[in-house]
């Protein structure tokens, strides 16, 4: 049965407090949309988040939720998820909270393959702390806390993602609704952990970061949009993506012709070749990839512990207090 | 397994003991928990009271020979209700010179020293720091020495066993039992049953432990030296019932069992291994039968995170740890306050700051429980006092926790956590009941997370799978009523106050301090916590003396009982042991004013009851 909804029935009576202009009303809009359609009950929905101007979200969806500790969502959610694997339970980070303070929590969450959604709004800027380099940010950027450029190098939260063999990860903008919710929806009837990248623009500390990516004049010929079963190609199909030696490269397709060319499968078990295309860009400057980069299938870690619960209570039968009380040898006084 | 009993010497042959101490001591290698272990149960199985205290080296396998690598099993049984595993050992079993070294200072005088004579030689007596050999030197003049070659005993009578080279003289911790059964008249069944079951797997080894033990039992029977220094220490007069012998891990794991059956809702236990308190961890994953989950994660902070997440969608959630794991739950620790669910933290403390003595017992995190937090951020802590009662401690929490929507701190110790005591089994037919009521419904026109029951001040437990209860919980300041964010100056004042006020009110709800009292005692010692078993024991030697001595044990450290003030108020003067730098005392003199004088021991070790009652005669006779 499918309920109807409206992106009204996911709207809590908070003011939505982002400034005017940031990236994430867009996605708040998308997820919130996505919501309406996808059919899970209401009450079966719980968003958590960590701490950060991102990390807001769950007060404006009228779900069940957490505003956590900054860094911890993963963890809080796998508790949520291992406790009861029939709610479907999203994180929103931010990419200070994920990657820097949480990442270690991160990483664990997607080898586990626990049942939550983690959405990371990487805008490459702490933006609740008022503009400080986060762990995304490209190296040498000037800051507050950088004044002569940060000397960090960035992560790739994709092949992060993959380094940790998460079975699904993907890769979004904020700016584009459509995709956004392509990526939500494929999240969602993914078994087990899901990672989703969102470039999401901060207009006030990190304006026009991906630029490249959504102005009219470049688009095209950044974008490179990963679809399943079809030819790695952009730009029109005069450029495509191939692939020698473990390596992605970027092919000029009136030379070379379309046989050169990739075709994309995000179901292929052995993460190289979505490791490879992850490396096509390290930040969104220049062609960069979107959409799903790995969809596998892996047990779901939820589900293998209720059946470790169901084994145990198959073999040993309903727990007994009075016979474990009596694990050691007992005796009686008379 | 049917005992010669023809061979062994008349009953009134063996001297008669009301109690003793025995110590097993050896290289880590040599088994020798093992052997405390057995001895234990067969002690139990005999029907004496009993209790003991491991000792170990932090190291798993320090270099072997060494005073570091020396570990011990200490147990005390008796004919009489005794509380703690003794001071002094009257028998000490020193496999090899180091553990000769580091524990003869604390055996009585005149007492049993039995040592494996193939270990003195050179190399070792140099690694235990011997320049002469202490059996000839005069070292163990003025006690009673038996000396056997353990080594070559051993080996003689495992030959036909089957075990090979290095494992031959594994089974010699059983030889030493075996003599041990024979001086204590311990049945033999109750060893010779277990290694039968615990190595049916490996015939070679059930072999060569059960050869080696029998062995050991005719060794103490046909040498003289054994056979003139032979115990009986009665059977208990403990009041009638089932009894088991628990150590506290194993208890606090099925009071937290007894206590989400209890509330009626599942357990989740999320925790990072940290000694001494994964073994809760390794007791709680073995009945997933309950429909327990335990998930051991990927640090503390993640395992509170889990249990936390596990509280908000309905499930008793508990994380357990050390001090070092406390420390790195507390901002989460936080979030469950400022949430308001309830969540329980068991910390089993030992010796402090940072790695500081892991292996060893310390009440130093009672300070941190109570205060070490960011922000105004009370909640209730609550101590087990013993092996046994930190079953009905960890109840307590559960209780506490789910009526009040509040996090627990529950505090045992790796004295408490690692001894061992006999327990009287609860009647599981009349354990505790306190059902949880989870929100099912809005009262009114919209649901408010933050309406409070008036009594209780709790907010409603609304979970996940509620229609029409969706709601937000976290860190921000929250409406006191709808649970909006809130930056409202008066109102996270008022809310402040709230927290405070509902974490007070626990002391309306739980039962006044009974103080176990002499007429016109001059003195009031307050314990807390493990100490629990030495300060009684203190106590009540210190009125065989004639003096006058009161004394309360506190369960709950915050909030106190309501009458904790009146009853300080009573007494002239106030003593406080404690296995830290006086913590509770200075509490007590915060809250209270009174003039608590602290009693502090910080050597890793329990007190001893003699160093208790030393204490209180000094304190009475000071001005
Ligand atoms: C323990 C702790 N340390 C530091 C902070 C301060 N803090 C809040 S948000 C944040 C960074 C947020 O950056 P990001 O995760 O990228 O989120 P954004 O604001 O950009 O959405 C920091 C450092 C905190 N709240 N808690
Ligand atoms: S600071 Fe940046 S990320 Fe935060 S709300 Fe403003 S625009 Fe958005
Ligand atoms: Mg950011």
């Amino acid at each position: 049965m499918t309920i109807a909804y409206t992106r009204q029935d996911f709207q809590s009576d908070q003011e939505v407090r982002w400034c005017p202009g940031c990236g994430d009303y867009t996605i708040l809009a998308s997820v919130q949309l996505f919501m309406a359609d996808a059919g899970i009950p209401k009450e079966n929905v719980v968003f958590v988040s960590g701490i950060g101007c991102a990390a807001r979200f769950p007060y404006y969806m009228e779900t069940f939720g957490m505003h956590s500790v900054h860094g911890r969502a993963p963890a809080i959610a796998t508790g949520i998820a291992a406790a009861r694997p029939e709610l479907s339970v999203w994180v929103v980070s931010g990419d200070g909270d994920a990657l820097s303070i949480g990442g270690n929590h991160l990483i664990h969450a997607l080898r586990r393959n626990v049942n939550i959604k983690i959405l990371l709004f990487n805008n490459q800027i702490y933006g609740l702390t008022k503009g400080q380099y986060s762990p995304t940010s490209e190296a040498g950027k000037r800051t507050k806390s950088s004044p002569m450029g940060s000397l960090d190098h960035p992560f790739n939260p994709v092949s992060l993602a993959l380094g940790a063999e998460a079975t699904f990860v993907a890769r979004t903008l904020d700016m584009d609704r459509t995709h956004t919710i392509e990526m939500l929806t494929a999240a969602h009837q993914h078994q087990g952990s899901a990672f989703i990248e969102i470039y999401q623009n901060c207009n006030v500390f990190n304006d026009k970061a991906f630029i490249e990516l959504t102005a009219k004049e470049s688009r095209d010929e950044n974008q490179i949009r990963l679809v399943q079963g079809e030819k790695v190609l952009f730009d029109g199909g005069k450029k495509g993506v191939a692939l020698e030696e473990g390596r992605a490269f970027i092919v000029d397709v009136e030379q070379y012709g379309e046989d050169v060319v990739h075709t994309h499968d995000a179901t292929v078990d052995d993460p190289a070749t979505a490791f490879a295309l992850s490396r096509l860009a390290h930040g969104p400057h220049g062609p960069t990839p979107l959409g799903i980069f790995r969809n596998v299938e892996r047990p779901a870690y939820d589900d293998d512990m209720e059946r470790q619960i169901a084994d145990a209570t198959e073999a040993k039968g309903p727990g007994d207090l009075a016979s474990v009380l009596r694990t050691n040898a007992t005796w009686t006084v008379d | 397994m049917a005992i010669t009993q023809d061979s062994a010497p008349p009953i009134s042959d063996r001297e008669r003991r009301q109690r003793v101490v025995i110590r097993f001591a050896g290289d880590s290698g040599d088994g020798m928990q093992l052997a405390g272990a057995r001895f234990t149960d067969a002690s139990a199985a005999f029907g004496n009271d009993l209790a003991t205290l491991p000792n170990f080296p932090a190291e798993i396998r320090a270099p072997a020979g060494t005073l570091a690598g020396v570990s011990a099993f200490q147990i005390h049984i008796a004919g009489g209700d005794i509380l703690t595993p003794g001071d002094a050992p009257d028998v000490l079993v020193a496999m090899n010179p180091a553990a000769l070294k580091k524990n003869l200072d604390d055996v009585m005088p005149g007492g049993v020293i039995v040592i494996n004579t193939d270990s003195f030689e050179e190399r070792n007596l140099a690694k235990a720091g011997y320049e002469t050999d202490p059996r000839e030197d005069g070292t163990l003049d003025g006690y009673n020495v038996l000396a056997a070659p353990m080594d070559e005993l051993t080996k003689e009578a495992v030959k036909d066993s089957g075990v090979q080279g290095r494992e031959v003289l594994r089974s010699k911790n059983f030889f030493a039992l075996g003599a041990l059964a024979w001086m204590f008249d311990r049945p033999q069944e109750t060893t010779l049953d277990w290694v039968a079951e615990k190595f049916a797997a490996k015939p070679e080894v059930l072999a060569a432990n059960t050869a080696a033990f029998k062995a050991g039992y005719n060794y103490g029977i046909t040498t003289e030296a054994f056979a003139h220094s032979t115990f009986e220490v009665p059977a208990a007069d403990l009041p009638p019932g089932e009894y088991t012998n628990v150590v506290g891990n194993q208890t606090i794991a099925w009071g937290l069992i007894a206590g989400a059956q209890a509330a009626g809702i599942p357990l989740f236990y999320a925790s990072y291994p940290i000694t001494p308190a994964s073994d809760v961890l390794h007791e709680l994953a073995r009945h997933k039968n309950f429909g327990i989950k335990t998930f051991q994660a990927e640090d503390e902070i993640a395992a509170v995170g889990l249990a936390l997440g596990a509280a908000f969608v309905g499930h008793l959630g508990v994380t357990g740890t050390s001090g070092p794991g406390v420390a790195l739950k507390s901002e989460t620790i936080s979030l469950a306050l400022m949430a308001e669910l309830p969540l329980i933290i068991l910390n089993v403390q030992r010796g402090g700051p940072s790695t500081g003595l892991p292996t060893k017992t310390e009440q130093s995190d009672l300070m941190m429980s109570i205060h070490g937090r960011h922000g105004d951020a009370p909640l209730p802590v609550i101590a087990a006092s013993s092996p046994g009662d930190a079953f009905d401690a960890a109840i307590e929490a559960c209780r506490i926790a789910i009526k009040y929507m509040t996090p627990v701190i529950l505090l045992s110790d790796g004295y408490i956590g690692t001894s061992s005591e006999p327990w009287l089994l609860p009647d599981s037919a009349n354990l505790p009941s306190f059902p949880t009521s989870f929100a099912t419904h809005i009262e009114g026109k919209e649901f408010m997370p933050y309406l409070r029951d008036p009594e209780t001040l709790a907010r409603p437990w609304a979970v996940p799978g509620t229609p029409g209860l969706e709601h937000r919980v976290g860190g921000l300041e929250k409406d006191q009523l709808t649970g909006d964010v809130s930056y409202d100056p008066i109102n996270h004042e008022v809310m402040t106050l709230l927290r405070e006020q509902k974490v007070a009110a626990v002391a309306n709800d739980i039962p006044d301090i009974e103080v176990e009292d002499d007429a016109d005692a001059e003195l009031l010692v307050v314990g807390w916590g493990s100490t629990y078993s030495a300060t009684r024991a203190g106590v009540n030697n210190t009125r065989l003396e004639g003096y006058k001595v009161a004394h309360i044990h506190l369960r709950h450290l915050h909030p106190f009982a309501n009458n904790l003030g009146e009853v300080l108020a009573r007494y002239p003067k106030v003593l406080v042991p404690e296995l830290n730098r006086g913590q509770l005392s200075r509490l007590l003199r915060a809250e209270f004013l009174v003039p608590a004088i602290s009693f502090s021991k910080v050597q890793g070790l329990p007190f001893k009851a003699a160093e208790i009652k030393d204490k209180i005669i000094e304190t009475l006779e000071m001005p």
